[in-house]
């Protein structure tokens, strides 16, 4: 294994969010935070509970996937996608590194850089609203899992892409959507019968419900189903970079 | 050092980029790689290099093929792209030290001090790519490619751009090198850089290589020498007695060229002034040229089918 070309894609990797913080982290911490005061406690107090969970707090598990997803789709579709545009991936195709390496090094970045947004917003989320963790491991385990798997589809986007308008349009068209349809705001429950079943569509739905279930036992859909249909996704896009690789699509000649 | 054998590469809309190219390059040696644009200099050294994948062919890099052993292979090669490429917002410093520890190897800054030190840029360090001029990208890029100390070196088109200081640290640069026992393989615009720093020469022309040879050989074999008189009187034409020469004779009659093969035994250069006084031909002044390099490749590839 080329442990050295891991580490400098990682350190790379690292140093440019440090070098970004602001836009890195900042941004996505306020814009999560706002939330917290608008719908937490703003509006949140006039809302009844759900589930026995005062809304301010059932929010939090939504908003921190909806932030997780879209900061690690951004993070690694961001980091494949500039060497890219700028020419440099001469380098790294060049080099002596397997797709295993160069996974590990950019996606593990892009998924550290998720899970320190994730844990800042869950203490910010702390200093609004009542959070209790039923099932700790559970909760970090879907963390990871989200992470990586939204890292992986962000570094298919990265590689897919081949302009910046092409970069932002799945998140902004597909996975906004799906997140704010995926019950970040609300239980399934509460909608009417038919949308639920067409709820069931959207895989945000799983991961919301299962991240949710780990904070407060609660859930729309079986965790197992949950945990289910992440690590499927997570082995998807896998299936994809390993396709990727070996073809060289959008990479090599 | 490195062996290709039957390499082709036909891109998806069914360009044949490489046909059937076979080479050597000998450990140690620089070689310089000529040809037109698009005559494929660059997707062969991509194909050597694992960027472009090749369609049929084997190359072996240090005996090792560049497929089934590509850490074994990359890890010897470095490479200075064509393309002014640079990560903008990195320093001289941290973009050298990615690309050591990219090619596997721990970090040696030692050997990145002497490496920027030989590229005038020490005192350029922690300067952010993008704040920095053509010329000094240029020098980063060979940096970049020399920060993991490789015993195969591609420079493709090196001195594309960049001023007459640069171009001679290269030249500095690229002889250490030698000195050293890198292998270097050089594309290059400018012949008078193969002229001056290869020790064999290869031509590509359509995909094909047309040539390759020693290059003092290749000039010697097919540079031509002339030998050019400004004549007292202007000539009319060339007398029917001096035809066997076959001299040429500028539009405006006051200069006789005598083009003649520097590897015969005789030049023919005694026989022909003493028939040029025997027909009252006298001139004022004599001098001799022998062809370029340059001029020997612009025949070639305008001879290539």
């Amino acid at each position: 294994m080329n442990f050295y070309a891991v580490k400098a894609i990682y350190r790379f990797e690292m140093t440019r969010m440090f070098r970004t913080v602001v836009q890195s982290i900042i941004a996505p911490v306020l814009s999560t935070s706002l939330y917290f005061v608008i719908f937490g406690s703003a509006i949140g107090s006039r809302i009844t509970e759900i589930d026995g969970v005062s809304y301010g707090s059932f929010i939090v598990p939504g908003l921190i996937m909806l932030s997780i997803m879209t900061e690690s789709i951004s993070n690694s579709s961001f980091a494949i996608y500039f060497p890219k545009f700028t020419g440099t991936i001469f380098e790294l195709l060049s080099a002596p590194v397997s797709y295993g390496e160069v996974l590990l090094g950019y996606v593990g970045a892009a998924a550290s850089k998720s899970v320190i947004i994730g844990t800042i917003i869950l203490t910010t989320a702390s200093f609004f609203v009542d959070i209790e963790i039923a099932h700790p491991l559970v909760m970090i385990w879907f963390l990871l899992l989200t992470c990586v798997s939204f890292c992986l589809f962000g570094f298919i986007l990265g590689i897919w892409a081949t302009g910046w308008e092409k970069l932002t349009i799945v998140p902004v068209l597909v996975i906004m959507p799906l997140t704010f349809l995926g019950g970040t705001f609300y239980s399934i429950s509460m909608l009417p019968p038919v949308w639920q079943t067409i709820s069931l569509f959207n895989p945000v739905v799983y991961l919301i419900s299962g991240f949710r279930w780990s904070f407060y036992e609660n859930a729309d859909v079986s965790v197992g189903l949950s945990l289910g249909i992440t690590v499927g996704f997570l082995v998807v896009c896998l299936l994809i970079v390993r396709w990727i690789f070996k073809t060289g699509y959008r990479l090599r000649g | 050092m490195i062996s290709i054998k039957g390499l082709t590469k036909t891109y998806a809309g069914g360009f044949h980029a490489l046909k059937n190219i076979n080479l050597e390059i000998r450990r140690g040696e620089i070689f310089a790689l000529l040809g037109p644009n698009g005559a494929g200099k660059t997707t062969l050294i991509n194909a050597v290099c694992g960027i472009v994948t090749p369609t049929s062919g084997v190359v072996l890099v240090d005996g090792y093929d560049i497929t089934k052993d590509y850490r074994r292979t990359r890890g010897r090669i470095g490479l200075v792209p064509q393309e002014l490429t640079s990560e903008s917002f990195e320093t001289v410093w941290n973009t050298c030290e990615f690309s050591r520890g990219l090619f596997g190897k721990s970090a040696n800054p030692e050997h990145l001090e002497t490496v920027l030190r030989s590229l005038s840029l020490w005192n350029k360090k922690d300067t952010i790519s993008m704040q920095l001029s053509g010329g000094m990208k240029r020098r980063v890029l060979i940096a970049k490619a020399l920060s993991h100390e490789p015993e195969v070196l591609f420079l493709d088109e090196p001195t594309a751009g960049v001023d007459v200081e640069l171009r001679q640290d290269m030249w500095n640069v690229v002889s250490a090198l030698r000195e050293k026992g890198v292998t270097v393989i050089l594309t290059t615009h400018y012949i008078e850089e193969a002229e001056q720093l290869a020790d064999r020469v290869g031509v590509i022309n359509h995909g094909e290589i047309i040539l390759v040879e020693d290059k003092d050989k290749l000039m010697r074999e097919l540079g031509k020498k002339q030998l050019v008189l400004n004549l007292q009187t202007p000539l009319a034409g060339v007398p029917s007695q001096l035809a066997d020469y076959q001299l040429e004779l500028s539009e405006d009659g006051q200069e006789l060229t005598y083009t003649y093969d520097t590897m015969r035994k005789s030049t023919g250069i005694t026989a022909l002034l003493g028939d040029l006084r025997a027909a009252d031909i006298h001139f004022s002044e004599l001098h001799t040229s022998q062809s370029s390099l340059e001029d020997i490749f612009v025949d070639l590839v305008k001879k290539s089918p």
